[in-house]
């Protein structure tokens, strides 16, 4: 074949040139393409045209390179300067430091098996473009891990709590919260998981998580994770404009799939608001300094920015979350149930936990008008007074947890104005009793009770003999939590008499 | 002058995370790559078995027979975690850059003789293809694989033949002034023509390799080993002398990359073999089955665009078994 | 209709970007955070490459403005000329 007559050089489009650089597959003849391809028919989802598929940003690999890698430069730079100048002196206060304990076990373990599962799916698709935008995100979420790693291994040589991150997240009690979280992800079909991870967890729910972190980070002095924050955000653009195309396009493609759809978000959401208790938390209690609470962080991220994704996608048939109703319920119960929780069970968890001083209640006052005063002061008010008489209060008993969510079923009836009411929903399979701490959690196991009745409950497993002992040092050191080093009260740790030290006042 | 800067005295409690002092060393100070890697994946305790695989648990020594009593292993020799791998390829890929704009420059297209032109396009294009299979072969390997280190370095190795595959790509519209009809030109001669059958059918067979590592060898140790020396080393020496010089400088990021990911390949080959007579009975197993593949697969384009075929390919195939067994296995 | 919505880091490669907003959206409202500028507009807003370059005093590539962006809300429409968000309803 040759050249012909000599034309004149074309000028690309940008969306012509890149399609040119990314849809390099073929249809298989000596291999069955469902053999190639296994896994992206069997959820139901019908795609009849993977060419409609939309490329939500285009970048060719030499861009991609060298704009991460300017990035990264900048990145580091000020990851080295914050360790050469000990910043960690600059925080308001160590008690800040176990937010970012929290991030560390909870959140990073989350930002590994996103880039696993994104890898997965980008083999598993068998269209070319999602295949390309799916493994650009893989390996983002690579960068993610290990740039917060690296952040925060300066802290880790000082504050207790960070050293066995990667031992705590597969066994200690609340760490299975997220990590059910996304192991159900991983173990669900390629379809669901975009809806789950890329829609509704990287779409409709991330500035629940990073914003507040972020925010608290500035707010806190913490400038190391401000900074890997706002480095990390521009790749969080891309993820996000990923998750809406993955919508748009199972939606648009068959009517059948609108239902589908439906449920994985209606699912997801719930699952995805579950593990941001631990934010709401972290947000309301955790920060010395607090720019947000968790409801005005929910009223505008969700209720007011995600009215005009919804509006969006009015015209294929998908409605709001069923569980915005709940979680809007909650929104002024929620912080602090949890932070009690986590209060009174601070002997089993390895990051610190404090009552809140008069000036943070004041705040919480403000902040919750129709619930703190109410139910929360008079319970931390008695705590207090236990504090001073020498009986800081910590539970021996071990939660019962949602066989779902995870989480020791604490969450009262908010829906129903009934927030002294403890939620105990229940079902039988194949013989067995399982316990919810929500008809979300409850139908969410209903619809596929052979996978849920899998889970890895911590509780049950220390109760069953696999955590090492029947006693609490037995199980902390199967942990790997030293005791009096990496739990109890923030109020007589080595945090705060390192922090006192440094700041002269020991 | 000395600077006396005043403050307590901050003194780290530990250098590093606990599981990476485990493995180092107490007291140690750990490499940006060890943090980043050292026990960074979930190994128990996992809450469901993939719905679609449930054979397996999610992440899964069982799904290859290559046994490791630690897979870390196979730590990277380039030390590559995320930003030093961006940032290398950053500097790559600026050199690539400007290898192309002195392409241009100097109008060397116009002056590569025609049949060089139809050569490239037919024979070399296609690689496109090639490449994208690799991508698609190695993302798998991330995704099923087991340990970060090997998997992490499977992620880098994708993302290098999507970039590879563009730059053939690049070059394909630069020769026909971005004219796309080469393009669907070359994906013809990739699904029909006879001479691209045998290693379009090699290439499919590895999609549904259950075994992960055995797809490790097939591709990225085996097959590899045979198109990138005939394709960006002997033919380009051979372009040169007939006026298609310019095929080197547009590939030069090929080039390099190959020299650089050998130190890679040969570690995984290395640690695995010398972990066990079985492992190392398994590799010599499938090195041998997959030279024989890819030595038939790869015959026919040698012919069409080398210009001592058997001879070269020979070369090719003991060089490859010399650099296995100086990893290990007896070929 | 719906607002779209654009953060960018405060830092100095952002601020050029801005002035083009400024000036090719007359709807547009710019209001300063600490580290953040944010932008929001009703439907649609476009980053022009062109007006870029010339607050810019070089060839500016809209892809640069991955360097700086923090967070954005809308579909997303990129060439090498221009970068837009825009909602359909």
């Amino acid at each position: 074949m040759t050249m012909g007559t000599k034309t004149r050089k074309k000028r690309l489009s940008m969306k012509d040139k890149y399609k040119y650089m990314t849809r390099l597959g073929w249809e298989t003849t000596y291999q069955d393409m469902d053999d190639v391809f296994p896994e992206d028919t069997f959820e139901g989802i019908k795609i009849h045209d993977w060419e409609a598929w939309e490329d939500p940003f285009r970048m060719t690999m030499d861009a991609y390179w060298k704009y991460q890698g300017e990035k990264d430069k900048k990145l580091y730079a000020i990851i080295d300067a914050f360790a050469q100048n000990n910043g960690q002196k600059n925080i308001t206060d160590a008690r800040y430091v176990s937010a970012l304990k929290l991030f560390l076990t909870g959140v990073s373990p989350l930002e590994y098996q996103a880039h696993r599962g994104f890898a997965h799916v980008a083999r598993q698709f068998r269209g070319d473009g999602p295949r390309v935008a799916c493994q650009m995100q893989a390996i983002d979420e690579l960068r993610h891990v290990q740039t917060q790693i690296h952040t925060l291994s300066h802290y880790n040589k000082y504050f207790n709590g960070f050293s066995e991150w990667s031992h705590w997240h597969d066994r200690v009690w609340y760490l299975s919260v997220p990590k059910s979280f996304f192991d159900d992800a991983r173990s669900a079909g390629p379809f669901e998981f975009m809806i789950a991870i890329g829609f509704s967890f990287e779409y409709v729910l991330t500035n629940l998580l990073f914003v507040p972190f972020m925010s608290g980070a500035a707010y806190n002095g913490d400038m190391a994770t401000v900074t890997f924050g706002f480095s990390a955000q521009s790749d969080e653009a891309r993820h996000m404009t990923l998750g809406l195309q993955a919508i748009k396009f199972m939606l648009e493609q068959d009517p059948d799939n609108v239902p589908v759809v439906q449920k994985w978000i209606d699912k997801w959401t719930w699952r995805g608001y579950k593990v941001l208790g631990l934010v709401a938390m972290m947000m309301d209690y955790m920060l010395p300094e607090s720019p947000q609470s968790w409801k005005e962080a929910w009223e505008l991220y969700f209720e007011e920015n995600t009215v005009a994704l919804f509006k969006d996608l009015e015209r294929y048939g998908i409605k709001i979350p069923d569980c915005a109703g709940t979680v809007s319920a909650e929104k002024e119960h929620l912080s602090h149930q949890i932070w009690m929780t986590f209060y009174t069970h601070n002997a089993a968890a390895p990051f610190h936990t404090w009552l809140p001083d008069e000036k943070k209640m004041d705040w919480l006052s403000e902040k919750y008008p129709n619930t703190f005063d109410k139910y929360y002061r008079p319970v931390y008010e008695q705590w207090a007074k236990l504090e001073k008489e020498g009986k800081r209060y910590y539970s021996e008993m071990l939660p019962q947890l949602c066989q779902t969510c995870q989480i020791p079923m604490l969450y009262t009836d908010c829906e129903n104005e009934d927030p002294m009411q403890v939620v105990h929903k229940m079902t039988t399979f194949n013989g067995e009793r399982f316990h919810f701490c929500s008809d979300h959690c409850k139908n969410i196991f209903e619809e596929e009770p052979e996978k849920y009745v899998q889970s890895w409950l911590p509780v049950h497993q220390i109760f069953q003999g696999n955590c090492g002992g029947a006693t609490l040092p037995d199980v902390l050191k199967w942990y790997k939590v030293e005791p009096g080093v990496d739990n109890f009260d923030y109020v007589g740790s080595q945090d705060e008499k390192m922090w006192k030290e440094w700041k002269g006042e020991a | 002058m000395s600077l006396d800067i005043k403050s307590v005295n901050i003194k780290p409690k530990r250098e590093t995370f606990g599981h990476v002092a485990r493995r180092i060393g107490e007291g140690k100070m750990a490499s940006r790559y060890e943090e980043a890697v050292l026990d960074v994946q979930a190994t128990a305790n996992f809450h469901y078995r993939p719905l679609a695989n449930p054979e397996f648990e999610l992440y899964d020594v069982k799904k290859t027979a290559i046994v490791m009593e630690d897979w870390y292993k196979f730590m990277d020799p380039r030390q590559y975690h995320y930003s030093s791998y961006v940032i290398a390829r950053a500097k790559q890929q600026e050199v690539a850059e400007q290898n192309f704009v002195f392409v241009e420059k100097r109008n060397m297209l116009e002056t590569m003789p025609e049949e060089v032109k139809d050569l490239i396009l037919n024979y070399v294009l296609p690689l496109r293809h090639y490449e994208w299979g690799a991508n698609m072969n190695n993302l798998h390997l991330c995704a099923e694989g087991y340990g970060a280190a090997i998997t992490s370095a499977f992620m880098f190795h994708a993302e290098d033949r999507l970039g590879i595959a563009q730059y053939l790509t690049r070059i394909g519209l630069l020769l026909s002034e971005n004219d796309a009809v080469i393009l669907s030109n070359a994906k013809q001669m990739w699904m029909d023509n006879g001479a691209w059958q045998p290693l379009r059918k090699a290439m499919e067979d590895t999609f549904v390799l259950k075994d992960w590592f055995e797809l490790h060898i097939a591709q990225n140790v085996v097959l590899d080993a045979f198109i990138h020396p005939l394709y960006f080393n002997i033919l380009e020496q051979e372009l040169n002398s007939k006026g298609g010089s310019a095929q080197a400088m547009m590939t030069e990021f090929i080039t390099s990359w190959n020299e650089e990911c050998a130190r890679w390949i040969d570690m995984t080959v290395k640690v695995a073999s010398s972990e066990s007579e079985e492992n190392k009975e398994l590799l010599n197993t499938w090195c041998k089955k997959y030279i024989d593949i890819a030595y038939l697969a790869v015959m026919p384009l040698a012919q069409k665009v080398l210009d001592n075929p058997e001879e070269s390919m020979d070369e090719i195939k003991d060089a490859l078994v010399t650099r296995l067994n100086k990893n290990g296995l007896n070929l | 209709m719906s607002k779209v919505f654009l953060a960018l880091q405060a830092v100095e490669e952002t601020r050029a970007i801005i002035e083009a907003i400024k000036e090719d959206n007359e709807h547009a409202v710019v209001e300063q955070q600490p580290a953040m500028t944010r932008v929001t507009a009703e439907g649609k807003l476009v980053v022009n490459a062109q007006t870029v370059s010339r607050y810019v005093g070089r060839d500016w590539d809209p892809q640069e403005i991955q360097l700086v962006l923090i967070s954005l809300a809308g579909n997303v429409d990129e060439d090498y000329d221009h970068f837009t968000l825009y909602w359909e309803n």
